[in-house]
Formats: C-alpha cells, structure tokens, sequence
C-alpha cells in the first residue's frame, strides 16, 4: 500500500491536514459564536503543528519560529482578541441558526471533491504526497470563503477570512517548506493589525445601524440617501 | 430449443385467447372469472416455461410471426434476456391468474364493463409478452403501443370519477410522449444500421455522439414509463386507481419490460459504453430511490404509498444498471456481470414481492372496502393468511435477511464497493456517496413499511368497516401465497437462482459471473470469497433452528397466555382513535426531510362552522418541472393559434407560399 | 473450516450471550460511583433476567401473535448478528456466512419486529416509539455504511475477518480515515444502541422513551428476551468498536494460550469502553428528538470525511 512508503512523520502530518478541514467544517456549521472562535482555535494550532512536522523533517529551520508565531498569533492572541470582542459586543450567548445545514454542507463536500479533482493533473510521483496535502489546504481556504458568503454575521465572517489564511498557511508550508522569513512577518503583522480594526470598525457599524448582521449593511445606503 | 419459442408462442396465444373469450362475458357473466382469468394464468404459466428453459439453453432462437409487412416481417427472437423477462412476467401472471377469479367476482354484479376489463387485460399481456420477445424496431413499437394503450383503457376503467378520468389521460399522454422518444431512438440506430432489425441495429457504427443521443432517447423514453424522478409523476395516478389485479401487473411487471426495453437497447444495441452515462444513471437512480421512498412516507392511500414505493425500487434497479455502465465503460467486464446481476435479480424480487403487496391491497379493498391507512388497523385477526403473505412482502421489500430483497440489495452493496478498483478518485467519491443514498432508502423503506403494516394490520381497527372486514377467499389467498413462497424461497437459496440467471451476462457481455457460485450452493460469492460471502441458507437455518429452539425451551409458551388491559396511566381504556396514526408516525421524517415536500398545512373553517385541521403533501416534481413545461407548452400553442386569422385570403396565401418554398426545393 | 472452528465458534456466540448483562452491569456501577452512590453489584442484571424468566407473561387484550413471537425473532436475529462479530478469535467461519452488510440486515430485521411489537397493541406509547425509532435508524444507517465503506475500501472486503487481519498487519499506520470512522461509528453506536445523548435507557417518563416505550407492554420471559437483546445489542457495538478498529491481543491460532489471552484482552477492552461510556452519560444530558438528526449528520459528516480522507489523502495517483 502507498502509505506504506511514507515515513511516521508524513503520516503524522496527513492526520493533522485531514483534521484541519475537519475544523473548517466545524466552523462553517458551528451556530454559537463562542464554540466557532475555539474551533479556530484548534484549527490555529493544528497548522502550527504542521508547521513544525516540516521544520523537524529538515526543510528550514526558520519554520520552528513561524510554527512559534503561528501559534501564539492564531491559537492564543487573535482568538483571545476576538472573545473579548464578543464580550463587548454582547454577542457571547449569540447563536445563529444556519437557514440550510443539509445544502452547505453538501456545499461544501462538493468544494472537496472539485479541489482534490483540480490537482489531480500532478502526477509526478514524488510530489504526489505534497499534491494532497495541497488539494486539502485549497478546500480549507474554499470553504472558508463559503462560510463569509453564507453566515450573515460580521464576527463568523472575520472567522472565514481567518481561516481562509490558515490554509493558504497550510498550503505554503507543505508545498515550498515556508515562505522566505520576512514575507512570514509582514503577513503576521498584517493579520494583527487588521484584527485590530476588524474590533474598532465593529463597534462603529453597530452603532451606526444596531445590529452587525452584515445583511442589514445595505442600510448604510439608504441613510446617507435620506440625509 | 424450439420447444422454448413454442412455449412462448403459445402463451402469446392464450394470452389473446382470454381476450377473446372475455367478449362473451356480455351474454355470460361467469365467462369472465371461469374462463378467461384461468386462461391468463396458463398463459403465465407457458410463459414462465419458455423464460426457464431458454436461461437453461446455451443460445438464442429466433422464429417469423405471420403478421407484418411484406418487406418488414415480425421476428421474434428468444434468448437468455428475453427468457429472464418472460419468466418474471409469467410469474406474476400465473399470481395473478390464481388471484383473479375470486377478485373479479365483485365486479359481476356491478355496471362496469366485464368485457372490457377481460379484452383489454388479454391485450396488455400480449402487448407485454411481444416486447419481450420482438427482434426489430417495428414489433417492439407496435407491441409497445398495444401494451399501453390496452393499459389506458384498463386504469380509466371505473371513468364515473373524474378523478380517475384525469390520472388516465396524464397516464395516456406521458405514454406517448415516452415512446416517441422511444422510436426516435430506434430511429437513430436504424438509419447507422441500414434496417429495423435488431441484427442490423447490432451492427451499426455510431458516431460517438449520436450515440449518446440515442442513448439520452431510449434513457429518457424507457426511464419515464419505469418511473424515474421527474418524469415519475403519472406513477402514483394511474396505478392506484386501476383494478388491484391490474395495479399488481402495472407495478410489477409492465415497470420491468421498461427495464428490460433499457436493457436491450443500451447494453445489447447500443453496445458501447461512456463513463458519463453510468454516472447520470447513477445519479438519477440514487434521487429517484430516495424521493421515491419519502414520498411513500408521507401517503395515507395504500395504493398510492405502494406505487410511490415502486419508483423508489426502479431507482435501485437503474443504479445497478448504472453501476454495470460505469465498469462496463473502464473495461471491467466482470464487475459490469456482477452490477448486471444485482439490477436483474432485483428486478425479479420487486415483481415478486410488489405483486405480493398490491394483492394484499386488493384483498383489503375486497374485504372492508378502504383504502385509506387512516380507516384501518387490527386487520391480522380478521385476515389472517392474508396479513402472513403481507408480512412477508413488506418484510421482503424492506430488504431485510433473510427474504430476497435483502440479496439484491446485498449484490448491489458489494458491486458498488467494488469501485476501489477504478482508477478515478472522483468516481470512487460518488459511487460512494450514492451507496450511502441506498442504505438511506432502504432504512426508510423499512420504516414506511413498518408504518403500513403497523397501522393496517395491527392494533385496533380504526373504522367500523373495517371491524367487520371478512376473511378472503381462497383463490386470493393462494395468489398471494404463492409469490409470499417465491419470497422465501428465492431469499434462502439465491446461489441456484443466480446461477440460472447469470447466463443473461454472458450471452449479453460474454462475460459470466462463475465466482458467485463456484463454492456450492450455500455460499454467495459474487467477486471472490475473500472479499465477500453470505450464505443465506445458513443464515436462515440459524434463525429458524435457535427460534425453534427457544419456543420450545420456554415451551410453557404453548400455554395460554393471560389477558389483561394495556398500561393506561390510570386513565379510561384505550379507544382505537387513540392510537398513532400513519400521518403521525410519519411525522418525525415529515419534519427532518421537509425542504423535500411540498406541504401545505392549516386549519380551515368547514361551512358548518367547525374549525378543522388539514395537512397536503405534494409531489414538487409538479411545481418545478410539469407546470414550467405546460405553460412552454401553452404559450408555443398561443403564439401559434395566431396563424388562425380566419380569413380565406389568408390561409390561401399561406398555401401559396408553401407551394413556392416547396417548388424551390425541389429545383 | 472444520469442527474444532465451528465449535470455536459456537462458544464464542454462548460467550456474547453470558457476558452481554456483565457488561450493563459494569457500565451502571461505574456510573453509581460517579454519582457518589455505591450502585447495585455488576452482577445484578443477571439476577434481573432470571427474576423476569420466573414470572408470569401477560398479554394486553388487543394484542395479536405477533406480539408473542416478536421477543423470539428480536433476541435471536441480535444474536446471530452478534455472533458474527469476532470476539475472541478471528479464524472462525461466522465471518464468512455474515458479512458486515448482513450484520447490519439482521440489526434492521430486529428493529422492524421491534417497532412491530411496539404497534400491536394500539396504544400511543408503542406508536411513538416507533416512530421515533425508525426515524432515528434511518439517519444512522447512511452514517454505519460509510463508514463501513472507508474500511471496506481499506481492506477491500467486507468480511470482518479479512478487516482485522488487515488492521493486524498495518498495525504501525495511523489513517485519518480510520479515525474519522471510529468517531463516526461511536456516534452511530451511541444512537443505536440508545444511549444518552440519544435515549435514556432508565427513563419511563412517556414523552422521553424510544426504545422503553416500545417493550413498554411486555412482561415476564417476553421482556427478560427484550432486555436481554439489547443488552447484546450494546455488547455488539463494544466488540465491532473494539475488535475492528483496536485489534491487537484477538487470537489468531486457535491454541488455548491464544484464545485465553484474547478473552482477557477484549474483556479489558470492553471495560475501558465501558468506562468511557459512563463517564460521557454522566457529563452528557439527553437531546431533544429534534437535535438527534443534527447529531447523526455529524456522524455522517465524519464518515464521509473519513472516506475523502482515504480516497484524497492515503490512496496514491
């Protein structure tokens, strides 16, 4: 069997990809805010174990600090961030019933299956383990992408952005062994900095139009139209 | 060899016989039950025979019928295809044959037309057997036409509703509109072909793409008369309102010579095979089995419940067949035979145990006059052997170990996991998903039919009656029992049967499926005995021995046993309206699956001031697809009644300008 | 396949049969002790069956034969699923007569004359739990079959033999797809068997029963078979658990230092799993039926993802 060739860390490697995107799914279909953020969460930490798989397996030593940045950014201080946010907000106990579970997640099984059908041209044999690895990272950042197109509140949409990087992260590790060190920081700081005006924008638009569901955005219009 | 197509002649012509004979049940009213319908059953009978013996045959025979045109004669041909389908059709005959004298007994001293229903029934079986056994494009057309236009007589038979005239005319019009897609198929091989037999057809050249044109006809033509999601719709019309013998020879056997007509065409004429038409057979069998079986969830009419219930099984038969494409089409012959062999053996067991049902039906309909679920209950003390074969037929069609549907369901299973061994990842992703569609079919056949068995046969009776059903009478009773044997029998031994039906595989893709029963008949093993094995008849001689052994350890059961009220809580007795309904045991799916129906639900105030409450559930197969056709329809049909002018210089300059465009072609 | 395997094999079946109260019994104690209480002895179910055989069956008035052979055709349609199962051994021949696919066919076959039994006598109680039960086995059953299906596509067969001797000799591999079906099947297990947070297995309040309401009716012998099947219908879930997706210490030969070691090493097993059990029923409360196909379609979601995983990320070009 192929998985027979590969060695432990590999595998090791394959089980945390496969429960990255089982993440993803939990944070699509999660309907409490508070249960999303810890999906994250673990999500968060899960890239950077496998990050630091890859440094271990000899690639770039470099990659012990992203695994290190990684984590404290996307598993400990922007989760962190946003639950006090929500605190703020109000919003801890807010859940938000999805219209149509049975159709999303069809969704997104069938975003899935067309990311695993589009790198399926690869067929080099040695690049065929980085080639799956690939295929589950692009239906991680697939089905982030679905989940800000189908939740329709503002802190579940900065959560699949967030998770859209995760595994445009996920993508670049397993793939190149990392980015060059100094593209790591500038896109770290630029995720930190936009979780900082992700918190004040939020409290600006609610008070604006009461409420940050992202549908009633379109009322922003209409007032200046009446002014 | 020639004894197998006298057989089969013979049963053509006892066939037209009944019919015949039926016209004299004007003067004599017994002619009918006496006569005709025995004539019926020996015509099943001759059929059946013919069917066995040319499975037991090595090759085909064919024979000229003396009708037809001079440079277009009718050939008949009968080989192992054919003899499958001629001995499922005869089966249920002889069934029905038995069934029916006892059954039509009602209907002498009603005003309906006795001969008509004896006529027209003749016909159709005529029609059936000839389709079976036509060998060019025009018998098959005529015998197709024959059998449904006998069976459009036979479903508006009691026309005094209006109801039953509408469910008649939708059935007469999807017919047609069915085969005309039918014969434009045949019309498409026959022009590659140079002829109207299907010697010529076989060895047709098609360019890649009108065979899959040719394809999409005869899957569009074939899948709207076996039922298929959406063009299922005049399925659950028609069947219920004709007489119950009829609705059993509708479901269980004009719905298979559909399949049959698919099968010959694609696997037989047709011949090659694209991955993309496995796929959407695929697909659209896995929708059909689904939406067939939630929508028999949501019926309080047994008749219509058991019609949707047949557009659930046909999609299970059309993903075996789907199956069978899928591997036929990466060149896997042998996966293909063991695919083939699941859809025909489920093709058999449905005709089997869906007659077993819609018997049972009738015999309710005979006994207490209802249909409707809501009105029965406690129906197994009145009717015992008829609840015993009822059992069984829903046991049967729940696909539960250890009757027959079971088995079919079981190959289909192991057919659809053979799928590791396809290169195509996607491919694997899909059969799979569809394998998981088909055990949630068949974990809801199982509930829809513990409702209906739950709610007509046990507990209290619901209305008075049906208190006061009687039992039925003898010849319905063996009808019934004879398929409820067939059941059994065909669930305990399959390897035999199988065995017997693997030569259509062979002659149909020169591959057999020798693995299923090269180990002896106790053990089925359709790819190899490593992968897979069941042994049914070791199965149920477990059962059947540690049962028999528990009765008798704890044999003070031969004992009476006291009788005391039901638990109560302490309050009145419980009434019989206190029991669950069907549309409350269906609730909890009703609510789970509910995008799927179409419900209307509320409470409506009643003229006299009562208040009551009122729960539809359509079919949304009308709202998003016949209804768009029908206005397309009306609208095309508008636009060109505005050619109707009525004025004369107008439609005579309308010929004029015909003649000139004509003139010019010739030129 | 000769005598010795088929004595084997008929050992291992009395076997399921003696130690399936063991088990419920277990899992009540542990539970007691979590909740602070000594608990009745683990050997209490036992006396609990022979105290009910001793007794008296009643019938109600509206009740019909079916209703006296359902206890019959429920116990020994569960047993001989369960006797399918490799408990102790895995050279014995049930494998090859019951594949998975019939394991689950005779469950079913249980369930339908189950939900029967509970129609017959024409009260509410018996319908709603029928109801209930079939809508909760319908969901659970695309959910088993994936996940079968993942193994199946692993060791390509569905014998249950050939599984485990596959997982035996790719002991080192940690799949995801493996993974992913062990917590779909868990999920699967918890729902059919009716555990919190599925079902309550104590409760007798009528708006909370499934599977209680259905035998509500029974007494004497008929319910002790009742009982008694599900009881084996739970230890059934705990060897497939067990056995398939944790198989080392199982018998290969059939010596009788392989076959003792095998029955120490799954009754360890079946006690951890028990544990495990009572401790999630502790911290667990019962769903509303409402939330339970939520649950189910997160078992399906697991399996499903299992078979991706092994179709996308452990089968090469």
């Amino acid at each position: 069997m192929n998985l027979q060739h590969l060695l432990q860390l590999q595998q090791l490697m394959v089980v945390l990809a496969a429960m990255a995107l089982f993440t993803s799914f939990v944070l699509l279909e999660q309907t409490r805010l508070v249960a999303a953020i810890h999906a994250f969460a673990w999500q968060g930490m899960l890239v950077a174990m496998v990050t630091v798989i890859v440094a271990a397996s000899g690639a770039h030593a470099h990659l012990f600090f992203s695994a290190a940045l990684t984590l404290g950014l996307k598993a400990l201080l922007i989760p962190w961030m946003l639950h006090r946010l929500v605190r703020r907000l109000g919003l801890d106990r807010h859940s938000e019933p999805l219209r149509r579970p049975a159709l999303v997640i069809m969704a997104a099984l069938a975003l899935v299956i067309f990311s695993y059908w589009l790198v399926l041209p690869i067929v080099r044999q040695e690049l065929i383990f980085t080639r799956n690895i690939v295929a589950v990272s692009l239906a991680v950042v697939l089905i982030g992408l679905l989940m800000m197109v189908i939740r329709n509140q503002a802190v579940a949409q900065v959560l699949g952005f967030m998770s859209m990087e995760n595994g445009l992260f996920l993508a670049a590790v397993s793939a190149t062994g990392g980015m060059p060190l100094t593209v790591e920081l500038g896109v770290a700081f630029d995720v930190l900095v936009a979780m900082v005006l992700f918190g004040v924008f939020f409290f600006q638009i609610r008070a604006s139009i009461d409420s940050l569901d992202v549908d009633r955005m379109n009322r922003l219009t209409e007032r200046t139209d009446e002014q | 060899m020639p004894a197998a197509l006298l057989c089969a002649e013979a049963a053509l012509g006892l066939a037209l016989l009944s019919a015949v004979t039926s016209l004299f049940s004007l003067r004599v009213p017994r002619v009918l039950r006496l006569l005709a319908t025995p004539l019926i059953g020996l015509s099943g009978l001759a059929a059946l025979t013919a069917g066995l013996v040319a499975l037991l045959n090595g090759h085909a025979a064919t024979a000229e019928l003396p009708l037809g045109l001079p440079w277009l004669p009718w050939q008949i041909r009968l080989d192992a295809l054919s003899g499958f389908f001629l001995s499922v059709i005869g089966v249920v005959i002889l069934a029905v044959g038995i069934y029916a004298p006892a059954y039509v007994r009602d209907f002498e001293h009603s005003r309906d037309s006795l001969p008509s229903l004896g006529g027209f029934t003749g016909l159709f079986l005529t029609g059936m057997l000839l389709v079976v056994l036509a060998d060019g494009a025009f018998v098959f057309m005529v015998a197709w036409e024959l059998m449904s236009l006998s069976s459009y007589f036979l479903v508006a038979f009691h026309h005094d509703h209006a109801a039953n005239r509408r469910a008649a005319y939708l059935y007469l019009l999807m017919a047609h509109v069915g085969g005309l897609a039918i014969l434009l198929s045949f019309g498409v091989l026959a022009a590659f072909g140079g002829g109207f037999g299907f010697d010529a057809m076989r060895g047709a050249d098609l360019a890649p793409g009108w065979a899959s044109g040719a394809f999409v006809l005869a899957f569009f033509g074939f899948g709207l008369k076996a039922g298929l999601v959406p063009l299922h719709a005049w399925l659950p019309e028609a069947h219920p309102v004709a007489p119950s013998h009829i609705s059993a020879l509708m479901s269980g056997v004009m719905l298979k010579v559909a399949v049959y007509g698919f099968i010959r065409l694609v696997f037989d004429l047709i011949g090659r095979y694209h991955w993309q038409w496995g796929v959407a057979v695929l697909a659209i069998g896995s929708i059909s089995a689904l939406l067939g079986v939630l929508y028999a969830l949501m019926q309080h009419d047994l008749k219509r419940l058991l019609a949707y219930s047949s557009v659930e099984n046909i999609g299970i038969i059309f993903m075996g067949l789907g199956l069978a494409l899928l591997f036929l089409a990466t060149g896997d012959e042998r996966l293909g035979a063991v695919a083939l062999v699941a859809a025909l053996y489920h093709s058999l067991n449905h005709a089997l145990f869906k007659a077993v049902l819609f018997l049972g039906a009738g015999t309710i309909l005979h006994s207490a006059g209802e249909r409707d679920l809501e009105k029965m209950g406690g129906l197994l003390r009145r009717m015992p052997w008829t609840g015993l074969f009822f059992l069984v037929g829903c046991i049967a069609i729940s696909g539960l170990p250890p009757l027959n549907g079971f088995v079919s369901e079981w190959l289909t299973f192991q057919a659809a996991l053979q799928v590791w061994q396809l290169d195509s990842g996607v491919l694997r992703s899909v059969v799979a998903i569809s394998a998981a569609m088909l055990a949630l079919t068949g974990a809801l056949a199982a509930a829809c039919f513990v409702r209906v068995y739950g709610v007509a046969f046990l507990g209290q009776a619901r209305s008075r009656a049906v208190r006061r059903a009687r039992p039925a009478p003898l010849g319905m009773r063996a009808g019934q029992g004879l398929l409820a044997l067939l059941c059994l029998l065909l669930g305990v031994v399959p390897t035999a049967f199988i065995g017997v039906l693997s030569e259509v595989p062979r002659q149909l893709l020169g591959q057999g499926l020798t693995e299923a029963t090269a180990h002896g008949w106790l053990w089925l093993t359709p790819v190899s005995p490593q992968i897979a094995s069941y042994s049914a008849p070791l199965v149920a001689a477990t059962l059947f021995v540690t049962l028999a052994l528990g009765l008798w350890l704890l044999g003070r059961g031969i004992r009476r046993v006291r009788r005391c009220g039901a638990w109560d809580c302490g309050f009145a007795p419980p009434e019989p309206g206190m029991q669950y309904t069907a549309t409350a045991f269906a609730q909890p799916i009703r609510r789970v699956f509910g995008l799927l129906f179409h419900i209307e639900e509320g409470v409506a105030q009643q003229p006299d001031g009562r208040r009551r409450h009122f729960l539809r559930v359509h079919d949304r197969a009308w709202g998003l697809f016949y209804l768009p056709v029908v206005r397309v329809v009306e609208n095309a049909a508008r636009q060109v009644t505005r050619l109707q002018s009525g004025s004369v210089r107008v439609y005579l300059g309308w010929s004029l300008i015909t003649l000139l465009v004509l003139l010019w072609i010739i030129a | 396949m000769n005598l010795v395997t088929w004595g084997l094999a008929l050992w291992q079946a009395l076997l399921y049969v003696a130690l399936a109260p063991l088990l419920v019994g277990w899992i009540r104690k542990v539970k007691a002790r979590l909740q602070n209480r000594r608990g009745a002895a683990i050997w209490q179910p036992y006396w609990d069956i022979y105290k009910l055989f001793g007794k008296e069956a009643r019938m109600a008035h509206t009740a019909s034969l079916l209703f006296r052979a359902a206890p019959y055709l429920v116990f020994t349609a569960t047993w001989l699923a369960a006797a399918a199962i490799p408990l102790v051994a895995t050279g014995l021949p049930t494998a090859a007569i019951a594949d998975v696919i019939v394991i689950a066919g005779l469950l079913a076959l249980a369930r339908f004359f189950l939900a029967l039994a509970g129609m017959d006598v024409g009260t509410a109680f018996g319908g709603m739990g029928a109801s209930r039960e079939m809508l909760i086995s319908a969901l659970a059953e695309p959910a088993m079959l994936m996940a079968v299906f993942t193994l199946a596509m692993t060791a390509h067969s569905t014998n249950l033999v050939s599984v485990v001797e596959h997982q035996l000799t790719n002991l080192d591999l940690l799949q995801p797809s493996y993974l992913f079906a062990l917590a779909g099947l868990v999920l699967v297990a918890i729902a059919e068997t009716g555990r919190i947070p599925v079902d309550n297995p104590s409760t007798h309040l009528e708006l909370t029963m499934i599977h209680e309401a259905m035998i509500l009716e029974y007494s004497g012998r008929h319910l002790a078979l009742m009982e008694w099947a599900a009881q084996l219908k739970l230890l059934l879930y705990g060897a497939l658990l067990a056995n398939i997706f944790f198989p080392w210490g199982i018998a290969r030969e059939t010596t009788g230092g392989a076959l003792g070691l095998g029955l120490a090493v799954v009754i360890a097993k079946l006690a951890l799993l028990g544990v495990v059990l009572a401790v999630s029923e502790t911290v667990l409360a019962k769903m509303r039926l409402f939330r339970v196909p939520a649950f189910l379609n997160l078992a399906l979601l697991l399996a499903l993802l299992g078979l991706l995983s092994h179709v996308i990320l452990e089968v090469g070009a």
